[in-house]
């Protein structure tokens, strides 16, 4: 992964940050130019709170080259309580037990290594809520 | 706006095809298209193609097509819109005559996938790169998701999922250009390896080499080139969120509900009125919910329809005689115009083994992505 | 007197038990329970590593502290195992803690001692008003050699401390460091494991930096061990931390709450740091607590620290150590234990 485009979403990525549509009200997660919904504008900063609910949720067992040995894992898609919706790993449990309803809780983790001498590249996953 | 008719098809076998590179591929489709038109001219070519430049390192397609269909000067370029690449280069060729502008155009898909790629990443390309690939989800596993959704919704469950697969390839057994003619039993699907729960191997569409190609004309020049032109009555597109957690509702493509929607609106005609469709089965449970998109079937009962056999070849809406994606293969950029060839075959009568009985009105439906971009065709055959 | 205004801590979820590791490589799994008195130790995931686990220690600090992030003026990373051999783990860090621009940053390395280091540069950079606030963090996620004793101890976690002038949980009355050159333990660059001196590691090692610091450290303060209701001493694994107090007159009581190595293996530059956190997080107002932290190469960094009244309302603010040692957990065998480490050759 290319330095420049890493770095670009590291406020996204790192610190969860989003932003409210001062039309609509609701939260796109990353940040855009143009509200979905409405198609404002304006939008006004703000961070996710680092905790969710799985919405819909899967176990990947054949996975790309990068996450060859995590596999299998649960992916989830996790809406936090902004009602801002994301993808990403759900760890730390059996990933038979992620399934629509679990409350997790949004941890730093490595996402990713872009190979051998590549960067590294961080982000969220959920872990159960409660076991921290 | 003039009226449209396909009065050429070709298209290659579909398979592991070693012997065979991308303009090859092409090349044979496309002359099949234009020999069976008795056509030796063209005014324009739409290239339908996902990613070349990924799995062959080739772009700028729309020349070097033309030049080695020995149409060099010809007006040529590539449409994309991942696996819906192929339904939507017929799109633009279909406006292109439609509009007054050109006379004979060619809609020509191609995807060649097995030159050594990592297709698993090449594949991936369709989804969102920053929100959804980033974290390690595979195209099989997107799906799972809207499976698992849709299983949570409506209670639809494995075996719904395959008998899907299973009903596919009973009908690929019979098609004569399919990847795999080799009919499968429930446990054969069931049993398949685990590839994202819950789908597994046998519910997931093949990699694929393979080109289909569809010559159009202003229907009232038709005749000049054969007796059993087919008509296209309408073609709706739509487009929904690339990233699968941004869309309101995972389980419901509701991209697919959109193009059809304007599909219909343009035929001035609904579902039921529809003979056979061709329905994108990336993975099965893409076609479960096709199915409830299209109208064909209740939303939330599309599990039921290849287990009670309402999708059968003989039944109330064949879908996928062809085989599908899942039995026929899928080379991606190719799969929008195979499907609108079988359509236009089942509609001329010459689909043989597997002709639906008094076809007249005939769909394809093309998706991109995990149901981020869709073309409805519909097709009336004379 | 600057202090501690923020201390928080994070241990991975997955274990190993040193039986299974013995019972791996043919050992008596009652010989190593006895003679190095670990039960188990702490191991991080693929996606884990100091900078992981410094950015949740990191923001268990900042909850305790309640502080503004923006006002930390350093952050410190002390550990032997950042994830880069150059490109600091701070700077990843504190961009996840929402700290800086305005910031220092350095990454620390002094075998286990790194994180003690970052601390004390941390408390110096408040004490010398240079930063109304610096944050001192020690983790690790050391690797073991297979088949060596340390494989039953190198283990993964940390913890991280917010220093400032105001509202102190803690008061940092006194430091004192002890360094000599003492090659006992070392790791050549490009080298994936470490190596030692075997017993060298001992007496003139660990013994005797730890005791030259912690008499030092008592003699400048006129304190003597009976004043301490806790004592941390760097645990590379159980039995020596409690023959080093012993020897200089401190009881198993004073030593009980922080001896956290039987549980959670020796973290290197979060072992004491760590240790420290799980007496704070029962510590009483008035309390005198002794750290002496020991890095091989070698030195040992000593503090003597007061719990304030501010603590008690704070420490319910964010997982307590011995919480997540007791808490939801998952026994790994040999063979994912050795996936998890990157033990295992793979084909590139």
């Amino acid at each position: 992964m290319p330095s420049p485009r890493y770095h670009r979403e590291i406020p996204a990525r790192y610190r969860l940050e989003a932003g409210r549509c001062t039309g609509c009200g609701k939260v796109a997660y990353p940040v855009r130019m143009v509200c979905p919904h409405c198609r404002g504008r304006e939008f006004e900063a703000l961070r996710l709170t680092p905790t969710g609910r799985v919405i819909t949720s899967t176990v990947v067992h054949v996975p790309p080259d990068e996450f060859l040995n995590e596999a299998p894992y649960a992916m989830a898609i996790v809406e936090t309580p902004e009602g801002a919706r994301f993808m990403t790993q759900v760890v730390d449990c059996d990933p038979s037990e992620v399934g629509p309803g679990m409350d997790v809780e949004l941890e730093f983790r490595l996402i990713r290594k872009e190979g051998q001498s590549g960067i590294l590249c961080y982000g969220h996953k959920g872990v159960p809520a409660g076991v921290g | 706006m003039r009226e449209v008719a396909i009065i050429g098809t070709g298209m290659t076998s579909f398979g592991e095809l070693w012997g065979q590179s991308l303009r090859g591929l092409f090349v044979e489709a496309a002359l099949g298209a234009m020999e069976t038109a008795g056509a030796d001219t063209l005014d324009s070519i739409y290239v339908g193609n996902m990613s070349a430049g990924l799995f062959v390192g080739q772009e700028h397609l729309g020349p070097l097509m033309a030049d080695h269909l020995g149409m060099r000067g010809v007006p040529a370029t590539r449409i994309e819109s991942a696996c819906a690449s192929g339904g939507m280069a017929i799109r633009s060729a279909f406006f292109e005559v439609a509009s007054g502008a050109s006379d004979l155009v060619l809609a020509a898909g191609v995807e060649k996938m097995n030159d050594g790629a990592d297709v698993t990443g090449v594949l991936a390309t369709a989804s969102d790169q920053e929100e959804e690939v980033y974290y390690g989800i595979t195209f099989p596993g997107l799906y799972a998701m809207i499976a698992r959704a849709h299983m949570a919704a409506h209670g639809t469950t494995e075996e719904d999922l395959s008998w899907v697969s299973v009903k596919a390839h009973r009908n690929g057994a019979k098609n004569p250009k399919a990847q795999f003619r080799r009919v499968m039993s429930l446990e054969d699907v069931m049993g398949s390896s685990m590839v994202a729960e819950p789908l597994r191997l046998l519910h997931c569409s093949p990699v694929t080499d393979g080109a289909a190609a569809v010559l159009l004309c202003p229907l009232d020049r038709a005749k000049e080139f054969t007796d059993r032109p087919v008509k296209i009555l309408a073609s709706g597109a739509a487009t929904s969120t690339l990233s699968l957690a941004q869309r309101p509702d995972p389980s419901h493509l509701d991209v697919v509900e959109l193009s059809g929607k304007r599909a219909y609106e343009m035929a001035g005609l609904g579902p039921d009125q529809i003979d056979l469709a061709e329905i994108h089965d990336c993975f099965a449970i893409s076609e479960i919910c096709c199915v409830e998109s299209l109208g064909f079937m209740e939303p939330g009962k599309g599990g039921e329809g290849a287990r009670e056999g309402i999708t059968d070849l003989g039944g109330r809406i064949p879908v996928n005689v062809s085989g599908g994606l899942k039995s026929k293969g899928h080379p991606v950029g190719a799969t929008g115009v195979a499907q609108a060839v079988t359509v236009v075959e089942q509609l001329r009568g010459e689909a043989g083994e597997l002709q639906v009985e008094g076809a007249r009105i005939g769909m394809a439906q093309n998706m991109g992505g995990s149901g981020a971009s869709s073309v409805v065709h519909i097709f009336q055959g004379a | 007197m600057p202090g501690i205004v923020g201390y928080g801590a994070f241990i991975p979820r997955n274990r190993i038990r040193s039986e299974e590791i013995a019972r791996q490589w043919g050992k008596d799994p009652a010989t190593i329970q006895r003679g190095l008195l670990l039960e188990e130790k702490s191991v991080p995931g693929l996606d884990e590593d100091t900078i992981t686990i410094s950015v949740a220690a990191g923001r268990a600090a900042l909850a305790r502290s309640g502080i503004d992030p923006q006002k930390v003026g350093a952050l410190y990373i002390g550990s032997e195992s950042h994830p880069y051999a150059v490109k600091p783990s701070g700077t990843v860090v504190l961009e996840a803690l929402g700290l800086g621009p305005d910031i220092h940053v350095a990454d620390f390395e002094f075998a286990c001692k790194a994180g003690t280091e970052a601390m004390s540069v941390a408390l110096a950079m408040v004490e010398s008003g240079r930063a109304e606030y610096a944050m001192g963090i020690g983790a690790d996620t050391s690797q073991g050699a297979p088949n060596d004793a340390l494989e039953f101890s190198a283990s993964a976690g940390g913890a991280a401390y917010i220093f400032g002038k105001t509202d102190l949980l803690v008061e940092v009355l006194h430091t004192y460091s002890y360094t000599s050159d003492t090659p006992d333990f070392w790791r050549r660059e490009g080298e994936f494991y470490p190596r030692h001196g075997g017993r060298f590691t001992g007496e003139p090692a660990y013994f005797h930096h730890v005791m030259s610091a912690t008499k030092g450290i008592l003699d400048r303060s006129g304190h003597k061990p009976s004043d301490f209701r806790y004592a941390v001493f760097h645990m590379p694994n159980g039995k020596f931390p409690l023959t080093a107090g012993k020897k200089m007159g401190f009881t198993q009581a004073q030593m009980e709450q922080g001896w956290v190595v039987n549980l959670m293996g020796n973290t290197y530059s979060g072992s004491s740091p760590t240790g420290l956190a799980a007496v704070l997080d029962i510590a009483d107002p008035d309390d005198l607590i002794l750290i002496t932290s020991f890095g091989s190469g070698a030195g040992s960094d000593s503090f003597i620290l007061r719990a304030t009244d501010l603590l008690p309302e704070r420490q319910g603010l964010a997982p307590a150590v011995r919480s997540m040692l007791d808490g939801p957990r998952k026994y790994l065998t040999y063979g994912q234990y050795a996936k998890l480490r990157e033990k295992i050759v793979l084909n590139h």
